[in-house]
């Protein structure tokens, strides 16, 4: 069998494998992350919650409509993303005017009361939601077994990463919502209508967790805890990141997602601290960030 | 901010009134309901159960020490859990496996809070608001992730059956009076030490902070280090009340120092109002008997929790206590509010 570092290649590239997977998780949640804090500065805590909304749309459109996980992967994130432009119009934006920390406190109730609903109703143990058929098995890829479904994950989700950041870049609803960032009041001045783009900025943000979400169903259990556990993880892939840039927050979500899957690899005791660790080097050496104006 | 309250806080000449922000009337009133809310906690344990009563003295210091980094320094802390349940662990350890006696066991763990706080604070104060916030919170999941897999933490178990022994080594804290006034006392030290210390010059200086950083800082103040301090202190305020509470239940668990909690002293903290010194008091007597009221039902808190920290965010930012101070009752009374 062949060895790096004296670890078997096979456990080596599964670990790896599933550091990417994790990567693709932290990036599309901290690039919604970085977008809506970009234009409304406020901290979503909500998008661990919606993330995990996502899932389980998916998850009850099959069990009670019948609805596949290729519809499912379009429908949810619109579903969740309605909700979410729901919550920003009646309520979120009420708090614009006041200290950021209060949007933070906000959706930290929200995300309590959809996990406690969720919990209410589903109680706290995981529910499975199976691949669909085309993505079961795997592909030998001489190396290693590589789960179809999982490889799916990298791709669609990278494909989905720098479609956003084209979208924000390149287009010309990007190009105001760069401007909208930059001075909002001047924007409005030219005619732009600056409310309803912040509203279709953070339904766009949770969308993208909501559509994290469903990718993240088959591979995790679809649980009401899924996505706390998860944004705590991701707060600190924003901290190291710097939410200045987007390509940034995708570049540090899959960075630290390798780097967690490789400690996993030599030092398991430590994989589930290992990003936490390397938030606080990076505080030390550079306060700012790795891509961060100082804010 | 409003620059009045900026330049009242800053100026160390003022006279006493003038520094705590309140007229004459306003100290009476104050004294008033001091001695009225003393006799009440001397005689409640006539009348409620004495552990919820314990329980809720231990909730409400951890929310003013809280409040002392909220509301007078204006850094929102998400890890306060770190230094409540840190400091449980530690004194849950050393009251059982070193058999010191509680006064001892509380000390070390303020101590070992005060540690905690230093290594965090040191992060933190790298960054500001919301990054201030989300450093705290990843930095206390670690701690987290730490007692899960400490061995003298007994992970999910916990350490079961602390004793909370003999106080000066000879007044036997089994019985359930002598424990409450204990923690009685525990309290009003902690909250002397608070109230003296935002009435301290060094508290001053932490006002301004809050009010106006850059200000403060071309005042020749090391901002820094004044933050540091007072995250310092709050930490060690947070690690009194988790001691204390741990020879309460005599257990000190996961629960402690998990991110709910953190969550937790901050809704209690901004129900009673944020930068009142009795405000946070309130809002953990609410916040613990709605959790008391709910234990026994189906229904779980988290839900509610949730909702009215939504609630407190949109429609209550001052809290009760910052209600009462800017109502006409409050004014009459010469309270002053912010915010």
């Amino acid at each position: 069998m062949t060895m790096i570092f004296g670890i078997p290649l096979q456990a080596f590239m599964g670990q790896l494998l599933i550091g990417l997977i994790n990567g693709s998780f932290y990036a599309l949640l901290s690039l919604g992350l970085a977008v809506i804090f970009g234009l409304l500065r406020v901290i979503n805590f909500a998008h661990g919650a919606q993330y995990m909304l996502g899932a389980f749309v998916a998850m009850l459109m099959l069990q009670y409509f019948g609805i596949n996980y290729w519809f499912a992967l379009i429908l949810a994130p619109i579903v969740v993303g309605l909700f979410g432009a729901v919550i920003e119009r009646l309520l979120l934006s009420r708090l614009y005017k006041l200290d950021h920390l209060y949007g933070l406190l906000f959706t930290f109730g929200l995300a309590l009361t959809i996990e406690g609903t969720f919990r209410y109703l589903y109680g706290s143990s995981g529910q499975p939601y199976a691949p669909p058929p085309a993505l079961t098995g795997a592909t030998n890829l001489g190396f290693m077994f590589l789960p179809n479904y999982r490889g799916w994950v990298v791709v669609v989700s990278l494909i989905a990463c720098i479609g956003t950041w084209l979208l924000i870049e390149k287009t010309k609803l990007g190009a105001y919502l760069r401007a909208a960032t930059e001075n909002p009041t001047l924007v409005q001045a030219f005619g732009v209508n600056v409310p309803m783009l912040l509203t279709l900025t953070y339904a766009l943000g949770a969308g993208l967790a909501a559509f994290a979400g469903v990718l993240a169903a088959p591979v995790y259990q679809v649980s009401p805890l899924m996505g706390s556990n998860i944004i705590i993880v991701v707060f600190a892939v924003v901290v190291v990141g710097g939410m200045g840039s987007i390509m940034g927050a995708i570049l540090t979500g899959y960075m630290l997602g390798i780097a967690e899957g490789l400690t996993k690899v030599f030092y398991p005791e430590a994989s589930n601290i290992v990003i936490f660790v390397i938030m606080a080097i990076v505080l030390l050496i550079r306060p700012a960030g790795l891509f961060g104006r100082d804010a | 901010m409003s620059h009045v309250v900026h330049s009242t806080t800053t100026t160390t000449t003022t006279t006493n009134t003038a520094r705590t922000g309140r007229s004459a009337t306003a100290s009476k009133a104050y004294a008033a309901f001091l001695g009225i809310g003393l006799v009440l906690l001397i005689v409640a344990p006539m009348f409620f159960y004495p552990i919820f009563l314990m329980k809720l003295l231990c909730f409400a210091l951890f929310a003013c020490a809280f409040n002392l980094l909220l509301g007078y320094t204006g850094l929102l802390s998400f890890g306060h859990a770190t230094f409540f349940g840190g400091a449980a662990y530690f004194t849950a350890h050393v009251t059982k496996e070193w058999g010191v006696t509680p006064e001892i066991g509380i000390l070390i763990g303020v101590a070992g809070a005060a540690m905690l706080g230093l290594v965090m604070g040191f992060f933190a104060i790298r960054r500001q608001g919301i990054y201030f916030a989300m450093i705290t919170l990843a930095l206390s999941q670690m701690f987290f992730f730490f007692c899960l897999q400490a061995s003298f933490t007994h992970g999910e178990d916990g350490i079961q059956s602390v004793p909370r022994g003999h106080l000066f080594g000879f007044i036997d804290l089994a019985d359930t009076t002598s424990m409450y006034y204990f923690v009685l006392a525990v309290f009003l030290i902690g909250m002397i030490v608070i109230w003296r210390f935002i009435n301290s010059p060094f508290g001053m200086i932490l006002k301004s902070i809050r009010e106006n950083e850059q200000r403060a800082i071309s005042l020749g103040y090391s901002v820094a280090r004044y933050k540091l301090g007072a995250f310092v202190m709050s930490a060690a305020l947070a690690g009194m009340a988790g001691g204390t509470k741990a020879l309460v239940f005599q257990f000190a668990t996961l629960t402690d120092v998990g991110w709910q909690m953190s969550g937790e002293v901050i809704l209690m903290t901004l129900l009673g109002g944020i930068g009142t010194l009795i405000g946070p008091i309130f809002g953990a007597g609410l916040v613990v008997t709605l959790q008391n009221y709910l234990a026994t039902s189906q229904f779980p808190v988290t839900i509610i929790t949730g909702v009215v920290f939504m609630v407190c965010v949109l429609l209550f930012r001052r809290g009760i206590i910052g209600e009462f101070y800017a109502s006409r009752l409050g004014r009459k009374l010469g309270f002053e509010h912010r915010r």
